[in-house]
């Protein structure tokens, strides 16, 4: 099943998969593109732009589904992670999950959305525009670079 | 099935940062067998000295995370995964 998508997110159309008359509960997660303060220190972030090791982030997302599906029996799990440049405010990720009662809906949906920032190899490149006295400049001659928030520094050494 | 002695031809791909730090997204990359992930990663680090990989970087094999110490065989993937950033 294809989980990386090049377009918008839709959630109604992934709860509409789940939805099931034996699931009393469900649950829906949107990961958005954060353009805030501490992303204006950056130089403004207009969006963020995600790539992947396709197979494996697919091997790896059917896996997640696979692990929640036998830990929460009765779950039923449907999720799109976006590819391509993400503009602000919009979802880069989105989960629904449906299980017979509420606590495993919770439950699962967080499960899934950890193990994928965990596991799934998916990166992520942030677009700046950057300003020069003053102005903005436009948009075809941002500069961007790959997201170091989320990184450990490398160490110096070189062996191991 | 080839013979596990010998040289190992191993298709590895880069991506993310990795690709940028060594110019490619596929090498590959030889390595007399019988190999480890980490011998590869010796060889990677010799043939591209200023690249300068982390000491312990992510690497999957067939499509899976594996440890430094795997043991390669004819045939396997390697890719070099840069911290991840999805979700």
């Amino acid at each position: 099943m294809t989980r990386l998508v090049p377009a918008a997110l839709a959630i109604d159309r992934l709860l509409a998969e789940v939805a099931a008359p034996h699931c009393g509960g469900m649950c829906t997660f949107l990961g958005t593109v954060r353009g805030g303060p501490e992303e204006a220190a950056h130089g403004g972030v207009t969006g963020i732009e995600y790539s992947a090791y396709e197979a494996m982030a697919e091997a790896e997302l059917d896996r997640i589904v696979s692990e929640t599906l036998a830990r929460w029996p009765g779950a039923r799990v449907a999720l799109h992670h976006r590819l391509g440049l993400v503009p602000v405010g919009e979802a880069s990720i989105a989960i629904a999950v449906a299980a017979p009662h509420r606590a495993a809906a919770f439950d699962a949906c967080r499960y899934v959305i950890e193990q994928v920032k965990r596991r799934v190899p998916i990166w992520k490149r942030e677009m700046h525009a950057a300003t020069a006295s003053g102005r903005i400049i436009p948009a075809a001659r941002t500069r961007c670079g790959w997201s170091t928030r989320s990184v450990k520094p490398p160490t110096s050494s070189m062996s191991h | 099935m080839p013979p596990t002695t010998g040289t190992l031809a191993v298709p590895v791909r880069l991506f993310a940062r990795y690709a940028e730090l060594l110019g490619a997204e596929r090498l590959t990359i030889e390595v007399p067998a019988p190999a480890t992930v980490a011998a590869l990663l010796e060889r990677l680090r010799t043939a591209y000295p200023a690249a300068a990989l982390p000491a312990r970087p992510l690497v999957a094999v067939n499509l899976r995370q594996v440890a430094l110490d795997a043991a390669l065989a004819p045939g396997d993937e390697v890719a070099l995964l840069p911290p991840l950033s999805g979700g």
